[in-house]
Formats: structure tokens, sequence, C-alpha cells
């Protein structure tokens, strides 16, 4: 199955969606399935300048708990409330209901190194 | 990376598999959680092949076994198992294992991430001795099947009983040539079976208990090794690694029960000093108020200070809330002592309770 072709991946498995300066973030299927059933999602602060590079979330499920990194820097502007009852969207709607966070980006640059969705689906494949 | 006989079965199964101890394992087929809540409810198996099986033979093997472990060895009935530990001179556990009485030998099962030491450890003790230890671990396979259905399933699928079986105790024998050992043991809480078996038999073994427990409409399923932490943490039983290690002697690790002072062993003399002064921490059961899970490392605060720390911590499917062990001054190992955990940005409420977390019923 393909990721959807409507936006960026990152090598350690999130997703960013540009809609303007509004970037979405999440995490891919892929990562869904390797961390297992997900228990806790660790969201920003709405107001919080995320860093580029830097971890600005954790993910933990059953197994083991994993930071979240973004590949731009951006002030977060909301955040995906349903997730702090209902973690458990990061496994069944991972690109959709379960997006994590929503950024004012000034600079999309960075996204330009990312990976589209068939250069993703390569490298999970591999 | 080592692979058990197993492998073909747990890819065609769709398990996911991961590097543990060196050995390509199954972490998880239909999900974690599934396969523990069907474990407790009805009954799973596990493939723990990669654990070491190592047979102690010769004149001097009871002796020896005596020296190394903890706990008794001789006075074991024919087909009795013992759980046990094996220490350095220095008291420090060198591992945990589950030795055992056959006809003319003795079996242990040890941990695989201690498998090699181990067999370095034995050999510096053979000088002089009868005693000839052969590892089979990669001869055979072994399995576990684990879980209120575990027994009466698995006669129903066997040539012979297996529910007369007390806990900790085997049947030895052969079927079709090959020889087997069933133990009525388990890592798990449950009540169940761990069989060992030649390494050709365990594909055949495994799809075999897969269709015929699926015909009799009480299907046992796959679980991994995500489940089988998960269980053995809601059984408050230590795993080598996490409550047990080498810095440590088993009544600083909570295990006193296992020592038998009235025998020698090598690292009785740390135990003894130990147990005369008091140790100088004791492991605890937390109940922690938070959706986070503290993991190994998480740091244990009372009034703001550090004070111990978190072994193995995990959200629990049974219980439906976080939990975890982990080591602090024995004046604060009481039940109902109010303690936090540090997890990541957050500190949790969390307070000590009694252990097991969860007892089968």
């Amino acid at each position: 199955m393909s990721v959807p072709a409507d936006r960026r991946y990152s090598q350690s498995h999130e997703w960013f969606k540009v809609d303007g300066k509004s970037v979405t973030i999440g995490i891919t299927q892929f990562a869904a399935d390797e961390l297992t059933d997900i228990t806790y999602v660790d969201v920003p602060k709405v107001g919080v300048v995320i860093e580029s590079g830097s971890p600005f979330g954790e993910v933990e499920s059953v197994k083991a708990t994993s930071d979240l990194f973004s590949a731009v820097t951006g002030k977060v502007v909301e955040v995906n409330q349903k997730l702090a009852n209902q973690p458990e969207l990061l496994n069944t709607d991972p690109f959709n209901d379960g997006w994590i966070a929503k950024l004012d980006c000034q600079d999309l640059s960075p996204l330009d190194n990312l990976l589209d969705g068939p250069a993703y689906d390569k490298m999970i494949a591999q | 990376m080592l692979q058990t006989p197993l492998i073909g079965f747990h890819k065609d199964a769709g398990a996911r598999l991961v590097d543990f101890a060196g050995w390509e394992m199954p972490v998880v087929y239909a999900g974690i959680i599934e396969e523990h809540n069907h474990t407790r409810n009805h009954a799973t198996f596990f493939d723990v092949s990669h654990m070491g099986r190592v047979r102690f033979r010769g004149n001097d093997a009871e002796a020896l076994l005596e020296r190394l472990n903890t706990r008794a060895i001789a006075g074991m009935a024919v087909g009795q198992s013992r759980y046990s530990h094996m220490l350095r001179e220095d008291g420090g556990i060198l591992d945990d294992v589950i030795v055992t009485r056959l006809e003319d030998h003795f079996l242990v099962v040890c941990n695989a991430s201690n498998r090699v030491k181990l067999l370095d450890w034995w050999d510096r003790h053979l000088a002089g001795t009868d005693v000839q230890i052969t590892d089979e671990t990669t001869e055979t396979a072994m399995i576990a099947i684990q879980g209120p259905e575990a027994i009466e399933t698995i006669e129903s699928l066997l040539p012979f009983q297996v529910s007369d079986l007390k806990r900790y105790h085997c049947r030895a024998g052969f079927i079709a040539g090959a020889e087997y050992i069933i133990s009525r043991t388990g890592y798990t809480g449950e009540d169940g079976l761990e069989i060992i078996m030649p390494a050709a038999f365990a594909p055949s073994a495994a799809h075999m208990l897969v269709e015929k427990s699926a015909e009799k409409g009480r299907p046992i399923l796959p679980a991994g090794l995500g489940a089988r932490d998960t269980l053995r943490t809601e059984a408050a039983m230590p795993l080598y690694g996490h409550e047990l290690t080498e810095e440590w002697d088993p009544i600083s690790a909570g295990q006193a029960w296992v020592v038998k002072f009235e025998k020698e062993f090598i690292g009785r003399d740390t135990c003894l000093r130990v147990r005369d002064a008091g140790p100088m921490r004791k492991l605890i059961g937390l109940e922690v108020d938070s959706k986070r899970t503290p993991r190994q490392g998480a740091v244990i605060r009372a009034d703001g200070e550090d004070v111990g720390v978190v072994t193995s911590g995990v959200s629990s499917p049974t219980l439906g809330r976080v939990i975890a062990m982990g080591f602090v001054p024995p004046q604060l190992a009481e039940a109902g002592t109010s303690l936090e955990v540090v997890i990541s940005r957050d500190v949790a409420p969390a307070r000590v309770v009694a252990m097991p977390f969860y007892k089968r019923g």
C-alpha cells in the first residue's frame, strides 16, 4: 500500500503536509505499526516554537517510548485534542484523524530535503 | 543473527521481527494488547527457543550445580524443576535459571543474553570433576503455551496426560523417536507448559498447535516478546537486565527467597552479609497516576528528592493502568508510601503497592 502523495516524509517516519504557511505533522502507518499499540501521545503546547531537528514530543506504546522530530521550525498553532483520550488514532488512522500538531512556519524549504511519497514507500520496503 | 527453528513460522504469521540478545525474534504478531489479553483469557504460545538449554551429565553434576546455584539442587526429585540464581564470587547475579533433574542428568535453562557468559563460567569450574556440559540450544526448540485454556487444549492434542503434572514438574519421553521435555512452568503469571523438542520437529508442532486448537474452537494464537514482557511485569516476575544484574546480589534484588543459606554456594558470603546487615534497597511495585509509562531508568522521587530508579514499567492491559517496578531504600518500600516518578518532562504521583500486580483467579 502506498502512503499519501500529498505530503513529505522524514527518515524518522514523520509526515509533513503543507497548506499555505501551515504544516501539519503526524507519523506514518509504518511508524505506528513499528511502535505497536500506542498508549499515549505527548503533544506540544499551542504557542510553543518547535525547532527543526529537535524532539518536540513523544509517542508511547505498550513496548517503548519514541521521540517525535520536526523537519521544520515553526510555532504550534493547533494540536490534536482527540489524542488525549484516543491515542490509538495513531494506529488506526495516522494519516488523517491521527495527526499530531499544526505549525505556522516561515521557512518551508527544509521540506524540500524530505522524501516524497514514492521515495518513502521505497525506503520502508527495504 | 541467530534464528530459531520457527523463523519461517513467524514470517508466515506476519510477525514483526527484532534482534533480541542476538536472535531474530518475533516481538508482535496481531498486536501486543490482543496477544496479552488472549493469554489471560484463553491461551497463546511463545517461541522461547532463544533461551539456553544446557545438559549437565556425569557423577559430579549434582555437586557442581549445588555449588553454582543459590537454591538446593541435591534432594530434587526426578522430574522436578527449580527456579534459581547463579552468582559470581562477590554475589552479583550472573543469571536466573531453571534447573530440572531428569532421569540421569540435569537440564539448565538460562537467558539467551547470558548463555555464552555462563558456558564460560561453568567451564571454569570443571577442572577435576566428572561433569560433561552439552549446549543443546541450537539443536532443540522450546515453546511456551500459556493461559487458562493451555493445559486442557494441549492435553487434547497429546497422546498422554499433562493435567496431572504439578507446577514446576516435568515429564520427559519420546514421541516418534523425538525426545521431548514438557514442564508445567512459564513466565506470564498464568498456568501453562513449556515444551522442549528437537529443532526439526518445531515447525510442524507449531502449525499443528495453531490448526488443531482452532479446529476445536479454542484457538491458541502465537504471541511475541512484547506480550511476554507486559504479562511478566503484571505478574511481577523479574527480568534479567532489569530487576536482576551482576551489580547486585539476590537479596538486594528483592529475591531473598531464592537464597538457601543451609548449604554452600558461590556468592554465599555476600548474601550472608547483606542478610545480616539488611539490604540497602528493596524492590517495589508502583501504581503510577499517569497515562504515561515510566521506562527502565526513570527516576523515583520522594518529597522532591531522587531516591530510586524504575527497572520495568508498562501500561498494564489487564489492570488498565500504568504499573512499574523499581528499587528504593527500605524505609520507602512500605505499601501505601507516596512517591513520584519522573517521566520525561512530567512528574507523576505514584504509590507503592503489593506485588504481584496481577494474580490469576
